[in-house]
Order: C-alpha cells, then sequence, then structure tokens
C-alpha cells in the first residue's frame, strides 16, 4: 500500500498523555478523539493535518499510558504513517493491532524535516522524500507481525485463524 | 544457555521447554485486566468481532478507578458500558463503587495475581505484579479483547537487564526513592522492551509494598516487565490470600543479561523526577527552593497502607503549610478502612489534608486534584508528562511519601528532615 502527505515533526518521547490527554478519555468515539490530538504538545496539529499527512519523530514514540486511544486518534485524525528511531513496546503492539502503519528507520528521521512531503511503500518499507529526493530503507517487520498487518490487525487475524 | 526468570514464566505458559529473547510466541493467560478507560474500546472490539463469549471469564478482572466514582456523564456512560458486557458474559471480578479499589492494589489483596502467573492488563501499569514473582505487562484495548476470547496472547520474548540491590536502605529511603533513581540512570527508554529483573542481598529489606512501587514504575523505563524473585516476604503476603497455586520460577544461573546494575541501597537519598520526564531525576542539594501548590499521595505506586502510615508519621502533629492542598488516596477500600482503624485519618484531618475515596483520580489528571496554569504539584504518582495532572502549563513532581508529606507541611519540595 502506497501512502504520501506532508510531515509533522516531532522530538524523542512523545507520550501518551500528549497524544490525547487523559481529560479526553471518557470518549471512545474516533472523531472526537481525533479533534484533540497532539492538543497539548502542538495546538496547530488538528488545524492543520491533512488525509494521508506522516508523523515523524525521535526516539521512543508513544511512551507511557496503554491507552489505544492514542493510535486510533493519530490514525482518525488522518496520519497514514509514523516513522520513528524507536516506539515504545505498548503503543508498537497497539498500532500494529489497530492497523496504524508505523515504521523504524533512524536514517529517515535524520533526513526528514517538518513540512517535507514524503511517499512509502508500506508493503516493502521503501521511504522516499520526495522535496530531497532521498530513499530510505526501514526495517521489516518479522514475519509473525507482517502476517498480523496484512490480515488487517489483530481481531481479524485471529479471526482468520479460526 | 540458561533462562532469565521472565522467560522460564513465558516458556511455561507457552508449553515449551526453552524460549530465548526474541523469539515469538503464544503463552496461556492467568488473567486479563481491564479499567475503565481501556475496557469500552475493548468491549467495543470483542462485540465487533461477535467472539460471543469469554473463554475464561474468571480470569478476567474489569476495575473501575479511573474516573471514578463517575465525574461526569461521558464516565458514566463508559462504566455502564462495561458493567452490561461484564453482567452479559459472566465476569465476576468486575468492581464497581464500593468492590473497586486502584486495580494494581486491588487484584494483589483480593488474590486475582500471584507468583508463576502470566498476567495482561489494559493498563501500562499492570507490570506491578512482578512484585509477587509474576510475569506481567501492559496491553492495549485490543490485546485485552484478543485475551479475552481466546485466553491468549503473543509475546516477543525480551532480553532483560539485571539490578543487584544491596545492603539496607537508607533513613527515609523506600521503593519509590530505588525505581527513581534506576530510571534516572538508564533513562525513559533505558529498559525498552526488555525486562528489569531485580536481586541481591538488599531486597529481604524492601517489603511487598516497596516491591510494587518498583515494579509499578519498571515501565516508566520502558521495560517490559519488572520482577522480583519469590522469597519469604512474597509467600507471607500471598499465604491465604492468593486463589491459584503458588507457582516459583527461578533465574538460571547462566542466564543472559544485557546488563547488569548494581545498586547500593544504603548510599541512596531521597530522590525527585522533576518535570516533565520521570528520568529528571534529583538529589536534595539539586532541588533549590521549589514552591509547591498541591501533594498528591496515593495513585498505584504509592497508595498502600506503608505508604499512608509514612505520610502519617511525618504529618503527625505538623500542619498543611497554608496555600498547599493535601489529597491523600488510599488505593482501595481494605486499605481505606486499615487506615482508619490505625487512626491514620485523625492525623491526616488534623493536618489540614483531606482524604479521597480510592481511585486514579488526580494522577492522570482525571478529576479530585487538577492543576491549574502555573500551579506546582508534589505527587507520589508515577508520570510527570506535559499537562499529567491538569493545565498543560501546569507541573508534577514524583516524589516518595516521606518526601511528599514533608513538602506538604514546607510548602516547596522538602526532605523529612528539613521540616524538624
Amino acid at each position: 500500500m502506497q501512502v504520501r502527505g506532508t510531515v509533522f515533526r516531532y522530538k524523542s518521547d512523545v507520550d501518551t498523555d500528549v497524544i490525547i490527554p487523559a481529560r479526553y478519555l471518557n470518549t471512545t468515539s474516533e472523531a472526537e478523539l481525533a479533534s484533540h490530538c497532539m492538543e497539548d504538545i502542538d495546538k496547530e496539529f488538528v488545524k492543520k493535518v491533512k488525509k494521508g499527512d506522516i508523523i515523524v519523530a525521535e526516539d521512543n514514540f508513544g511512551c507511557g499510558s496503554s491507552r489505544e486511544h492514542a493510535p486510533i486518534a493519530i490514525k482518525a485524525s488522518g496520519i497514514s504513517l509514523v516513522i520513528a528511531n524507536s516506539f515504545a513496546r505498548i503503543f508498537y503492539r497497539n498500532s500494529i493491532n489497530i492497523g496504524l502503519p508505523i515504521l523504524e528507520c533512524p536514517e529517515a528521521v535524520k533526513n526528514i524535516k517538518a513540512g517535507d512531503v514524503v511517499s512509502c511503500d508500506l508493503s516493502k518499507g521503501e521511504i522516499v522524500n520526495e522535496t530531497t529526493g532521498q530513499k530510505f530503507q526501514a526495517e521489516p517487520f518479522p514475519e509473525f507481525i507482517q502476517n498480523i498487518i496484512d490480515k488487517g490487525g489483530l481481531i481479524a487475524s485471529i479471526k482468520a485463524g479460526k | 544457555m540458561g533462562m532469565t526468570m521472565s522467560q522460564k514464566i513465558l516458556a511455561y505458559h507457552a508449553g515449551l521447554e526453552s524460549v530465548k529473547a526474541g523469539q515469538l510466541i503464544n503463552a496461556e493467560l492467568d488473567m486479563v485486566l481491564g479499567n475503565d478507560i481501556t475496557s469500552p474500546v475493548a468491549v467495543k472490539e470483542f462485540e465487533k468481532a461477535g467472539f460471543g463469549c469469554i473463554k475464561c471469564p474468571e480470569r478476567v478482572s474489569m476495575v473501575m478507578d479511573h474516573f471514578t466514582p463517575n465525574k461526569d456523564i461521558k464516565a458514566a456512560e463508559q462504566v455502564k458500558t462495561v458493567r452490561t458486557f461484564a453482567n452479559k458474559y459472566g465476569v465476576e471480578n468486575f468492581f464497581d463503587v464500593g468492590r473497586m479499589g486502584i486495580e494494581h492494589a486491588l487484584l494483589p489483596e483480593q488474590g486475582l495475581v500471584g507468583a508463576g502467573d502470566l498476567v495482561i492488563g489494559a493498563d501500562s501499569h499492570t507490570c506491578t505484579y512482578g512484585a509477587l514473582g509474576a510475569f506481567s505487562t501492559g496491553v492495549g484495548s485490543t490485546d485485552m479483547a484478543a485475551g479475552m476470547m481466546s485466553g491468549q496472547c503473543w509475546f516477543k520474548v525480551p532480553s532483560a537487564i539485571k539490578f543487584v540491590l544491596k545492603n539496607k536502605p537508607a533513613k527515609y529511603i523506600c521503593g519509590k526513592d530505588v525505581i527513581l533513581h534506576i530510571i534516572g540512570l538508564i533513562g525513559v527508554d533505558g529498559a525498552l522492551y526488555k525486562s528489569m529483573e531485580f536481586t541481591g542481598d538488599g531486597i529481604q529489606y524492601l517489603s511487598i509494598d516497596d516491591r510494587f512501587t518498583i515494579c509499578n514504575m519498571a515501565i516508566e523505563a520502558g521495560a517490559k516487565n519488572g520482577i522480583f524473585p519469590v522469597d519469604d516476604v512474597t509467600r507471607e503476603y500471598l499465604n491465604g490470600r492468593f486463589k491459584r497455586e503458588v507457582r516459583v520460577f527461578e533465574a538460571d544461573p547462566d542466564a543472559e543479561y544485557e546488563r547488569t546494575i548494581e545498586v547500593d541501597l544504603s548510599k541512596l537519598e531521597p530522590t525527585v523526577a522533576f518535570p516533565h520526564l520521570p528520568e529528571n531525576t534529583r538529589t536534595p542539594e539539586a532541588w533549590g527552593e521549589v514552591k509547591i501548590d498541591q501533594v498528591v499521595i496515593g495513585s498505584c505506586t504509592n497508595g498502600h497502607i506503608s505508604d499512608l502510615r509514612i505520610a502519617a508519621d511525618i504529618l503527625r502533629g505538623k500542619k498543611v503549610a497554608k496555600g498547599v492542598r493535601c489529597i491523600i488516596i488510599p488505593a482501595t477500600n481494605t486499605i481505606w478502612k486499615q487506615a482508619m482503624h490505625e487512626g491514620l485519618f485523625d492525623v491526616f484531618i488534623d493536618a489540614g489534608a483531606v482524604v479521597s475515596t480510592p481511585t486514579c483520580g488526580p494522577c492522570l489528571g482525571g478529576h479530585m486534584g487538577i492543576l491549574a496554569a502555573g500551579e506546582r504539584a508534589v505527587a507520589t504518582t508515577n508520570r510527570n508528562f506535559v499537562g499529567r495532572m491538569g493545565h498543560v502549563d501546569s507541573e508534577v513532581y514524583l516524589a516518595s511519601p516521606y518526601v511528599a508529606a514533608a513538602s506538604a507541611v514546607a510548602g516547596k519540595i522538602a526532605t523529612p528532615d528539613q521540616i524538624k
């Protein structure tokens, strides 16, 4: 699957409390969660984000709470892909389980700026910075996890396995 | 090659002779946990998938603790969703107001988790039960839904860091200082994807409550789990309480660790994590003058009876400083009752503090003690991220109950010695 969009850039240790503050966790509505996404770290995000856009961050993205509302809010806001040096482990699981594409690629993180236009072939992990012309190769997922992604998330893969 | 304690528990539950770091396995779960924030999402996924029934309803616990007693209409609707689900699918371990407590204090207290268990919970602080010799880790709501349906979960077998705790803790040092010191040392991603295995002669001096605090905050170093070996302290706690058989696993002598870190407990000083990350730790000489508006003593990290006893010892005969709100939150009803019987509430109320019903409440900026712009709190909770306890321009300083109670009296961050 091919994704393409403009980049929002963040630093290390972006925690789930800033991705979706707990004061909004009294709902499971995806649209409502998306309307507050990144609010405490970047008030402009919700105003500017367009369908297909991409988040690029440094280390330990999604640290803190296990709230699945965090990847849900990001996905529902229109973000098509998050690229980081590393992800916090619960956020990593949650993203795969709900079908938010994530990739670990330090080279891409080093060479992509806010506002760059980036495209990616998700199945191959090939990332292209269209603004600069540079290409990067993300770490492939283990087969076990790629299988969950291919089936469309954890629940779908469990149902397919039955 | 030998296995770590965590790896042995995973191997047992996966029905395998042995496992090694990096291996992907499916394993049988002893308990699946959710709360009033994460369960509604799991319920939605579970019903959408049409799973029909829960594999082992007795191995599911749902604890309504975050926004309860329901803070607003939306919170009430979320709890109602979970209550209806629990009734429909026969979840006996559904804990509503009156039976509930903060989940990570409640499940051990009720004997629902114990040594040798494999536990997942849709709450990041599920790693707390490692204090009892269990492999226990936080997951999301979809994993919770899948765990309820199948009784299983997939895991990537973690590698481990070994922490050798040595000697007897110094005065005014408790589990909170130990774990904050360690997070300060290795950073908020210092144990990412890994187990933190605690060992050494110093653990004999750590109470079960200290161990709960230490394992609770393993996630703040990015860890998958934290774990203590099973010893007399564990057995004494589990005896007559734990509803299943105690299964004792020990790390092999030749188990492989990525790192070994020694911590001399006798040399530790009161440790406070400054905003806005738990790794920003400082000891008293670097605190400076930090004036505060609020103190919170409670949470899954430090709402145990021993924490309340510490707070009472410091507050006895003293007054909370003018302009400071001191909020004390016993983690469960049993702890609440115990504290009441021991006369701790008299101490708190005479000092000018307030005692709350059990709730996660202010720890995650839910209710019962939210901060305004520019306000500062010293809290015995576990996270000091931007906006965690309220306004995006407020600040949270993480500390032990000793330091939190002393700070309430001083009106600024202080050690017990500084208020004498």
